[in-house]
């Protein structure tokens, strides 16, 4: 890969769903890039097609038109190269906390031994040890999406996309996961795009903010995040952070 | 344990009563210890367990069938809603018949011997596991395929590692009515034209009012049908151990 090369492009992407007695236009002529290691924010509306953009960028979707450029080939299909944490909580109630992070290894027919050296190397990461033979019933929210986060970047992938990880979880626990996943991304080499409803959360986390427009979305502002890296929850409090988090909030209308 | 004991010996001790104070001759109301020697001479006689095999065989044949193409057809009809309009109206249909309605045409059809109650057995196990099965299907999360096709698994991959377990706890359901169904099926077969079997060993008993002995064959029939549950409930208890892991805490 080209050093240079941006790790996802959009061209003019759009999303029409049919529905009933029409269509519905979820995504309007999305034009967006994203650098390798870059941690990428997107805000938005509820409805205004956060969930269809992640969608699309993982190939889970086809675009109505246009089309998303992943390490500068054009995307068919999921590729393997991409973690995708899910909105719900998508962790199979019948596999344990081990089993469920070692799945995409499973399916690429990793042999049991080292499947089990890479997912307990992960349980240690997300600060599960003790845990990996627990079923997701006795988790708690906060546990359950680190799992959810540890089985998407078990097979190493380039790219981590995160849709509202933390929407269920409670104030205090949504402010350590936040932490967490940042040193869990300088821990790995991995590009990062995660949508939130939360914009101090998008300000302390991202190195780019992207913000969607009201259905169809487009993107209304891109914003790039001048606060200096380590970020610490202290910063969220600085007259700074304040400006820049009305300039968001005055984009998103 | 306590409840069970209590039930085991209080129904018999009320029967005993009854027995005694109603008067009634042993063809219409036998003691229950008249039942039991009644019992244990068809034990000794071998008449017992020899049409109660033949019952359990047809009952096993039935479950295997009925099993099969219901849980084969639940799924292409959960994974398919063209196949599900095209059919359902059919199956819906079919169990407004009553199972003793045709009963007689498939004697006719299948003859007199084991294959006619294997296959009305299978009838009666068929739509509850049919049900369950597509119902489980069906109730697969939208994430988790969301989360198989990201990763890319192959058709039998997410088939194996998502839907039969997901679908596993609803499907075993189904099964624990489908067996104790699968027991009158049989009985019902055999009622209608045969020369073996539980089934024909009442009517037998109700030819001959030796009612002791219809009740002897009751039991046998309640005795197979719970054996069959509570096989059904230990295969559940031992798949669907992750649910125990839960319950326990
Ligand atoms: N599979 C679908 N079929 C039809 N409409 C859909 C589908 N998925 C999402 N939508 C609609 O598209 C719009 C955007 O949805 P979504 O991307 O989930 O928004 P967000 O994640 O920003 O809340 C919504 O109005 C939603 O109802
Ligand atoms: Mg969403």
């Amino acid at each position: 890969m080209n050093a240079s090369e941006p790790a996802l492009v959009t061209r003019n992407l759009s999303m029409v769903y049919p529905n009933g007695d029409g269509s519905l236009h979820a995504l309007h002529q999305v034009d967006l890039q994203v650098q390798p290691q870059e941690f990428v924010c997107v805000v938005g509306p509820s409805g205004c097609g956060k969930t269809t953009l992640l969608h699309l960028l993982a190939g889970l979707l086809t675009p109505s038109s246009g089309e998303v450029l992943f390490e500068g080939k054009p995307l068919r299909g999921p590729r393997r190269h991409i973690g995708f944490v899910f909105q719900q909580t998508s962790l199979m109630p019948w596999r344990s906390v081990v089993e469920n992070i070692s799945l995409p290894l499973e399916l690429q027919g990793v042999a049991e031994d080292e499947r089990r050296h890479r997912a307990m190397e992960l349980i240690e990461l997300v600060g599960l040890a003790g845990f990996e033979n627990t079923h997701p019933h006795n988790l708690s929210g906060g546990m359950a999406q680190r799992v959810a986060i540890a089985r998407a970047l078990v097979h190493e992938p380039n790219i981590l996309l995160l849709d509202e990880p933390f929407g269920a979880l409670d104030a205090l626990t949504r402010e350590r996961m936040a932490s967490e996943l940042l040193r869990i991304w300088s821990a790995r080499t991995v590009t990062v795009v995660m949508v939130t409803h939360s914009i101090s959360e998008a300000l302390l986390l991202s190195d780019r903010l992207l913000v969607l427009s009201e259905r169809p979305g487009r993107v209304r502002l891109d914003l790039p995040v001048p606060l200096s890296r380590p970020r610490l929850l202290e910063m969220t409090y600085t007259p700074r952070f304040g400006e820049l988090a009305q300039e968001v909030r005055a984009a998103i209308g | 344990m306590g409840t069970i004991l209590f039930t085991i010996i209080f129904f018999p001790l009320v029967w005993e009563a009854i027995s005694r104070w109603s008067g009634l001759p042993a063809f219409i109301l036998p003691s229950p210890l008249e039942v039991w020697a009644r019992f244990l001479r068809a034990l000794a006689d071998g008449s017992l367990l020899r049409h109660a095999s033949v019952t359990l065989l047809e009952v096993l044949g039935g479950l295997a069938i009925g099993l099969s193409t219901a849980t084969v057809l639940g799924y292409l009809l959960a994974k398919s809603r063209t196949l599900e309009r095209l059919l359902a109206p059919y199956i819906v249909a079919s169990q407004s018949i009553p199972v003793v309605a045709i009963a007689p045409l498939l004697v006719i059809w299948f003859g007199p011997g084991r294959l006619s109650k294997v296959l009305i057995s299978s009838l009666i196990v068929f739509f509850p596991v049919l049900i369950n099965t597509i119902v489980g299907v069906r109730s697969v999360p939208a994430e988790l395929h969301d989360l198989m096709r990201s990763l890319r698994a192959t058709r039998w991959q997410t088939f194996v590692k998502l839907e039969v377990p997901a679908a596993l706890p609803v499907l075993l359901g189904g099964l624990k009515v489908g067996a104790t169904l699968s027991v009158i099926g049989a009985v019902v077969g055999e009622f209608v034209g045969s020369e073996k079997g539980l089934g024909f060993l009442i009517s037998l008993a109700r030819g001959l009012y030796d009612t002791p002995l219809s009740y002897v064959v009751v039991f046998s029939l309640v005795a197979m049908a719970l054996t069959l549950y509570g096989l059904v409930s230990l295969l559940e208890h031992r798949l669907l151990a992750w649910q125990g892991i839960e319950n326990n805490r």
